[in-house]
């Protein structure tokens, strides 16, 4: 019946399909329209609105244009960053290439704040050393702290120039494959016309960025619900490492909205109900600039341990009126426009009420270094899954391994998206011919997205959703234990039962956002189902995950990547530990 | 807390209508902004169609018309609205549902002043140098958003929108001009000349008013056109 019906679906064909808008998609997608591919960009809403536009503080790259710096040293704190669980081949690749695509990303018009001397301004973010594990290096470029915005704005304006074909406010329902396994592009959904259009391509890149949304109080824009991931799940895809989700420090206390760590890398700091400065308690060395698990767990304990400040002893204070007015108007602009709107406050003159808030997934889409996503075979190597890509927060390289340091995502996008990008240019060389996508795969695609136009009397996706979200900030938020995970396991099984008697009210087809937000629901679903499995699973304490149960990281038995299958299997393989050129880095006990 | 909102679905609807929605006094905060408020109202009612994404000012999304002025829901605190609240589409374009509007012809003139950097001479091996006092040129200039509060606010972007670049383009050919990087101010120049592109500005200033980002096309514009003269001369 689907197959009928399946000849009355427009098709369009490209050389590559890139699915999201982002950092990550619009630097790919850059890279194969100057290599004359025919690439199509879909994504859900114009690219400029894509949620890299919210990064605040930096890109890192080892520059040395304030202080002494080089890559290996980049490498170095990105690998203890990540509690040792990032792939270090991944890494020194990023780090190594991360100088020249700042410079790069200059070339193409980004407004980088300068130094006296003409050069990119660099300031001092979380988790950076000298000389491995020395002194604090500065080593984030910023566009005061729009920089973010200034990358998406510039690389978009760049596909511009470049008449990248693009797709605006097309919503992509799920992977389509041929027998073989190849995978041919996507079903997506004009969201304006609600009509779906099969878009064949030979390679298919996933830049669909995180699922900030699966917590109550997070920092992410409301479009971050995961939808690339969880399409790699139901394409039987698994998806590694779920169980690291990053907890930003400095949130706008019971807002959410995220105050950049550029905030503390310009001088600020956390005090406490008594008007002390406790990081130094936890991180005698970096103190402030601790990564940001460990200034969130302290921040966290400070107020669980009643030393909050306000009436309700409730979240801590970010000071930074010492700065004085000149810096704060120069460097960190947005931040101020952003605490006067939503506080009221001019943190010129006052502090800034914080929280620590969900922030970032380091898991994702497993990948190689070439943006590959790449799934265990019968005998335990891996290989990659033909004609799949994915990079960016929807993917796990794994670059930013078990905590990722501030700096890093908005670096591992350009880089990755470039890698994509330039491997797909030689697939594209050695499949010349298109593939025929099965009528199976179709057909499921048209089913799911058949799955909304069901009538009945039911909850509703708001209802639900809000439930979900609760859920996860509840069970699943900085502090975990195995009866609190195993409660949020069975709460989220729970949801995804009633989400079979959700039903939509709307059925309207042109520009139906009520149907869009139940897609998304289901998507946050199966990765709510990721994350808490992944994380009761893992039975130590490292990096974002942190078991009051198992407190300390264990490196004999985990050691290693977790891949969480869809209907609940887990699986696990090893962590790359062998860099390309240079000596890799041991597991040593992290301190800062 | 009431409000009267502008409800249109081509499906269904002959034409457009203002519906009164209402959200009890309880689930009202005194800090919420007005895309709180259109989220509950959401809610109630599902089919209620609106933009949004980051909800902190920056992605643009959000742009419609809230009391007879453009402005960004997600920054705009719903204390200092007058009641009714009255919720309509960024005005002059074409509406496809509700509060969501078609933006293809500001989209086409954003990209019709060529968005983009453009250097003639063979790059360096680093990062072009700038100082800090050509950097400073470009603020208030780089940080647009592109939610169109400004150019359908503007009474020339109405008359003309296929002709006027609008504030929001310009403000951006400007961007471009005054960068100590780019070396395609002439071409720039040459591409703004005629009765419409630029010279439609009457300077009536809406765009300023209304910009959520205070930013100021009008200041811009008047600085291409300065520089024009001259180019001309």
């Amino acid at each position: 019946m689907h197959g009928v019906n399946n000849m009355t679906i427009p098709m369009r064909k490209f050389d590559t399909l890139v699915i999201g808008a982002g950092g990550g998609g619009l630097r790919a997608a850059l890279q194969l329209a100057q290599a004359d591919a025919n690439v199509a960009v879909v994504s859900k809403v114009f690219p400029t609105r894509s949620h890299t536009v919210a990064a605040q503080g930096g890109m890192n790259a080892a520059l040395a244009n304030v202080l002494p710096d080089n890559w290996h040293w980049h490498m170095y704190d990105t690998v203890k960053g990540g509690d040792f669980l990032g792939d270090q081949d991944a890494i020194e690749y990023m780090c190594h290439a991360a100088p020249r695509l700042v410079v790069e990303l200059e070339h193409i018009g980004v407004p980088f704040s300068r130094l006296d001397n003409g050069k990119i301004y660099q300031r001092p973010f979380g988790g950076q050393s000298q000389n491995f594990g020395g002194a604090q290096a500065a080593r984030t470029c910023a566009a005061a702290d729009r920089t973010g915005h200034a990358i998406l704005h510039a690389l978009y304006q760049q596909n511009i120039r470049a008449k990248t074909h693009f797709f605006d406010e097309y919503f992509a329902i799920d992977l389509i494959k041929d027998d073989e396994g190849y995978i041919l592009g996507a079903l997506v959904l004009e969201i304006e016309t609600g009509e779906p259009l099969i878009i064949q391509a030979k390679t298919t890149l996933i830049a669909t960025g995180g699922a900030g949304q699966l917590f109550r109080t997070n920092t992410n824009a409301r479009i971050n619900t995961g939808d690339g991931m969880a399409m790699a799940l139901r394409a039987g895809i698994p998806l590694q490492d779920m169980e690291f989700f990053q907890f930003h420090p400095t949130g706008i206390a019971g807002k959410g909205m995220l105050i950049s760590e550029a905030v503390r890398g310009e001088g600020g700091y956390l005090i406490n109900g008594n008007g002390e400065r406790f990081m130094e308690r936890y991180a005698p060395n970096a103190k402030d600039l601790a990564s940001r698990d460990v200034v969130s767990r302290a921040v966290a304990t400070e107020i669980h341990e009643g030393r909050g400040c306000g009436a309700n002893k409730d979240h801590i204070l970010l000071k930074v009126d010492h700065l004085g007015a000149d810096v704060i108007r120069k460097r960190l602009p947005g931040i101020r426009d952003m605490v006067m709107t939503f506080l009221h406050i001019d943190p010129i003159d006052a502090p800034i009420p914080i929280f620590p808030t969900a922030h970032y997934t380091m898991g994702g889409i497993p990948t190689n270094r070439f943006g590959q996503v790449v799934v265990p075979q019968q005998q335990g190597a891996e290989e990659p899954v033909p004609g799949l890509y994915a990079v960016g927060e929807c993917a796990c390289v794994s670059v930013h391994g078990a905590n990722r340091l501030g700096g890093n995502s908005l670096l591992d996008i350009v880089v990755f998206g470039r890698a994509a990008g330039n491997h797909i240019i030689d697939y594209l060389k050695e499949n010349r011919y298109s593939r025929i996508a099965s009528q199976h795969s179709i057909d499921a695609a048209l089913t799911h997205l058949a799955r909304w136009e069901r009538r009945g009397e039911g909850e509703t996706v708001d209802g639900l959703r809000n439930e979900l979200k609760a859920v996860m900030d509840h069970y699943c938020g900085v502090f975990r234990t195995e009866d609190v995970l195993r409660v949020g396991l069975e709460k989220v099984l729970q949801i995804e039962q009633r989400l079979q008697n959700v039903y939509l009210k709307d059925h309207s087809k042109i520009f139906n956002t009520a149907r869009i937000e139940a897609f998304e629901l289901e998507n946050l679903v199966d990765l709510a189902l990721a994350t808490v499995a992944s994380a009761l699973a893992r039975k130590e304490s490292r990096g974002a995950h942190m078991r009051i149960d198992y407190p300390q990281r264990d490196d004999v038995k985990w050691l290693k990547h977790s891949l969480f299958f869809k209907g609940g299997a887990l699986d696990y393989k090893p962590v790359r530990m062998k860099p390309l050129t240079v000596e890799g880095f041991s597991p040593k006990p992290r301190v800062y | 807390m009431r409000f009267s909102i502008y409800r249109y679905n081509p499906e269904t609807d002959a034409a457009p209508t203002m519906q009164t929605m209402e959200l009890a006094g309880a689930d009202v905060t005194p800090d919420m902004m007005l895309l709180e408020a259109l989220r509950l109202l959401k809610a109630q009612d599902e089919s209620l169609t609106f933009r949004h994404s980051c909800g902190e000012g920056v992605c643009g999304s959000d742009a419609m018309n809230i009391n007879g002025r453009n402005g960004l829901a997600c920054t705009t605190p719903l204390v200092d609205l007058k009641q009714p609240i009255t919720i309509r589409p960024l005005p002059g374009m074409p509406v496809i549902r509700d509060l969501v509007v078609d933006l293809s012809q500001f989209y086409h003139q954003y990209r019709s002043i060529k968005p983009y950097l453009v250097v003639h001479d063979p790059e360096p091996e680093m990062e072009y140098l700038q100082t800090p006092q050509e950097r400073d040129k470009l603020d208030g200039l780089y940080e647009c958003i592109l939610c169109g509060c400004c150019s359908t606010a503007c009474p020339s972007f109405w008359w003309n929108p296929d002709k006027f670049r609008g504030p929001a383009a310009l403000l951006q050919a400007y961007r471009f001009i005054a960068d100590s990087r780019d070396q395609a101010t002439a071409e720039r120049l040459d591409a703004l000349e005629g009765p419409y592109r630029l010279f439609r500005c009457h300077t009536v200033m809406n765009c300023v008013d209304v910009c959520p980002k205070g930013l100021n096309p009008t200041k811009a514009i008047g600085q291409i056109k300065k520089i024009m003269l001259k180019h001309l001369i």
